[in-house]
């Protein structure tokens, strides 16, 4: 397993694909609905929400289930659309778009980061992480440069060659937000991306999106673990499909250092 | 081969928000997934290719039966000779009954000869009248055909003679006992020895032997050519059968098209010299060789075809089970193609993948399939003896066929994936 020493975030990158764009919000939310219509019963997933997320910020979504926030979350992972209401990507309307847009949205301006990791199987690091840049249509030799890059970023780029059964579950998650990473998105978004991952491993996880962060990258991140949420700079809570609270973190702990108390594993 | 394909989702879109993408991924890319997905299930895979494999096969193989069957057909009715009028005596009707063809003694040596001066387009003419008889030579014997005709009747069949001489017109004035032997005959009287200057008797009647036949083989209807001999036609009607009408008239036009018409020519000018009044039947029968030739050829094709219209369904059959196969795959790898599309791959992106995965199943089963119905044609022609003759046609449209099946029967499996919804798919377990 990798140690943390490995973890390099390669900065200029990071900084570039995470500019500030003055006072232009990265999420922006606007009084979103959300309905199902399941035949007889309808469904108010969502019953008016109003977020905004600035560029840089790191935010914890809680809740428990029938909270709403997957929904929101799909949303925000342009998945889905809102039923009525609004939602600014970088100040471009993307609540309306046709599939086929959404999609292209999906794949430049987004990084999914999943619970169960999601990677192809019998399918190397490398080509798994090569996968968003295959969709965005880059040069074959651009593409292999780009997933080389990106693997080094969260400390695997020794790893480029292994399939994911061959590597545990910390490292899949790290290959996982490499791919998220693949096409310098301008936000990631992590749905639960500790829930399969032992403690240390979740703080490992969080070091790294912490040092994401830092660089600049806005984060959103879905989890029902408070341990996990105080990483983030700013909590947000949702029950029954609205915003309950909404506050910044204050305190915040370094991934980093909470590691160094953990008892090392042994091997 | 992917540009059909490509042409139908290569279209580049550029947003309003500055969002582009469109300009398809590369082929090389896409086929090597394709390549990699079929070869993680490689049994599943070859299995459904099977399908593809026998059908392509068959068509192949069949077709090249066929066509190998119609080209023989063609070459043993060219071998019987070109733009040939075959006249032959006919049935007579006396008082209700009917005898059988050739019957008629009417047809006569001046019939060919104002058939020779009267019909412009006939160049040649022989006449033609048989019987069976005993041959003998030294202490072998052989019962055969002994026809009586003249010289040119081997020169409007294109016969050639494989060793001496045709009997002359001499011979047919002097009504001399010459005799030419078929191939057939030769071989079961001679051997390998050389037969010329030798003498056979044909019933009681020594005949000297002036020359041998090249093999002609089966004709179209599967009667041996090469088993008959053949005497000037004078000494067969006054020495051996004591008849003086003709079997038969062979006559050659100087092309195709004409024969149609000496044809008609040929048919009136007896009927006014057999004195036969309108409404009568004709005792005589004008074939047309090139009709039967069309006939043959006909019947080939449309044997051809039936075969391979069978065979055809053994690949529609081959096409259903790649639908199934990548329905089933579609099933199976849902989680996949949520992620893909949570990634970015657009619907024609998913669609395009499966759809170059059963296109690249079905295509190296056509080829495997070429390959398979080139063997069995080989190995048919070894064991059967047939003539086999696989065209480039046959072989491209197979290509070209069992693509179409992999495009038609891959398409709802595609589009099923494709409009996946990625939430739901993400869920997939």
């Amino acid at each position: 397993m990798a140690t943390l020493a490995q973890v390099e975030i390669n900065l200029q990158e990071l900084e570039q694909s995470a500019t500030p764009e003055g006072a232009v919000p990265v999420i922006q939310v606007e009084n979103v609905h959300k309905f199902y219509d399941l035949g007889e019963t309808k469904v108010h997933a969502l019953r008016g929400v109003d977020l905004k997320i600035e560029p840089g910020e790191f935010v914890a979504i809680m809740g428990s289930s029938g909270s709403g926030k997957s929904t929101f979350m799909n949303m925000l992972g342009c998945l889905d659309k809102p039923s009525s209401g609004r939602y600014l990507l970088e100040g471009a309307d993307v609540s309306q778009l046709e599939k086929k847009d959404l999609a292209a949205v999906r794949n430049g301006k987004l990084g999914f980061v999943f619970q169960g990791f999601n990677l192809l199987s019998r399918t190397t690091a490398l080509e798994n992480v090569e996968l968003p840049t295959l969709y965005a249509r880059m040069e074959k030799a651009a593409r292999l440069a780009r997933a080389r890059e990106v693997l080094e970023m969260v400390g695997l780029g020794d790893r480029t060659d292994h399939f994911p059964s061959q590597l545990s579950g910390g490292q899949q998650q790290r290959v996982a937000i490499a791919r998220a990473l693949a096409n310098r998105p301008s936000i990631l978004l992590a749905d639960e991306p500790t829930g399969n991952l032992d403690s240390r491993t979740s703080v490992e996880i969080m070091q790294i999106f912490q040092e994401l962060n830092d660089r600049g990258l806005t984060i959103v991140l879905v989890t029902h673990e408070p341990d996990v949420a105080q990483f983030a700079k700013r909590i947000v809570v949702f029950r029954d499909g609205k915003i309950r609270h909404d506050d910044p973190v204050r305190k915040r702990p370094r991934a980093a250092d909470v590691l160094a108390t953990l008892p090392a594993v042994d091997e | 081969m992917g540009s059909a394909i490509l042409a139908i989702f290569g279209s580049s879109v550029i947003l309003a928000n500055g969002f582009k993408q469109g300009v398809f991924m590369d082929l090389l890319a896409i086929l090597r997934i394709a390549i990699r997905a079929l070869t993680r299930n490689k049994m599943r895979s070859l299995l459904t290719m099977l399908g593809i494999i026998i059908g392509v096969g068959a068509v192949i193989a069949t077709v090249g039966v066929g066509q190998g069957a119609q080209q023989q057909v063609q070459d043993q009715i060219a071998s019987m000779g070109t733009n040939l009028l075959y006249v032959s005596a006919g049935s007579v009707n006396k008082g209700g009954i009917r005898l059988g063809g050739g019957a008629t003694k009417t047809l006569v040596d001046d019939d060919m000869k104002a058939i020779l001066q009267e019909v412009p387009t006939i160049s040649e003419a022989a006449p033609g009248a048989g019987a069976s008889a005993q041959v003998v030579a030294d202490n072998q014997n052989w019962y055969t055909r002994v026809t009586g005709t003249e010289p040119q009747y081997f020169d409007i069949r294109n016969w050639n003679f494989a060793q001496g001489t045709n009997f002359t017109q001499d011979d047919v004035t002097r009504a001399t006992n010459v005799v030419v032997l078929g191939a057939t005959v030769q071989q079961n009287l001679f051997g390998n020895a050389n037969p010329v200057g030798q003498t056979v008797r044909i019933g009681t009647l020594p005949f000297q032997v002036v020359g041998v036949l090249v093999p002609k083989g089966q004709s179209g209807l599967g009667q041996d050519q090469d088993d008959g001999v053949y005497v000037p036609i004078s000494t067969l009607q006054k020495k051996i059968t004591g008849q003086d009408w003709l079997q038969y008239i062979m006559a050659s036009a100087t092309s195709q098209p004409a024969s149609y018409a000496a044809q008609g020519q040929i048919t009136s000018l007896l009927r006014d010299r057999h004195r036969i009044r309108s409404g009568q039947d004709d005792d005589f029968t004008v074939r047309n060789l090139a009709d039967v030739a069309q006939l043959a050829d006909q019947s080939s094709k449309v044997m051809t075809l039936l075969l391979a219209s069978i065979a055809g369904v053994s690949l529609i059959v081959g096409g259903i089970g790649i639908m199934n196969i990548m329905l089933v795959s579609v099933t199976e790898r849902t989680r996949e193609i949520g992620i893909r599309i949570a990634i970015g791959a657009t619907e024609s992106d998913v669609l395009r993948q499966f759809l170059s995965e059963s296109v690249v199943l079905s295509l190296a089963g056509g080829v495997a399939g070429i390959v398979f119905g080139v063997a069995s044609a080989i190995t048919i022609t070894r064991v059967f003896g047939w003539n086999i003759l696989i065209s480039p046609t046959a072989v491209a449209a197979a290509v070209v066929f069992s693509m179409a099946v992999g495009i038609f029967f891959g398409f709802y499996p595609a589009r099923k994936a494709a409009l996946l919804d990625p939430i739901e798919a993400l869920r997939f377990e």
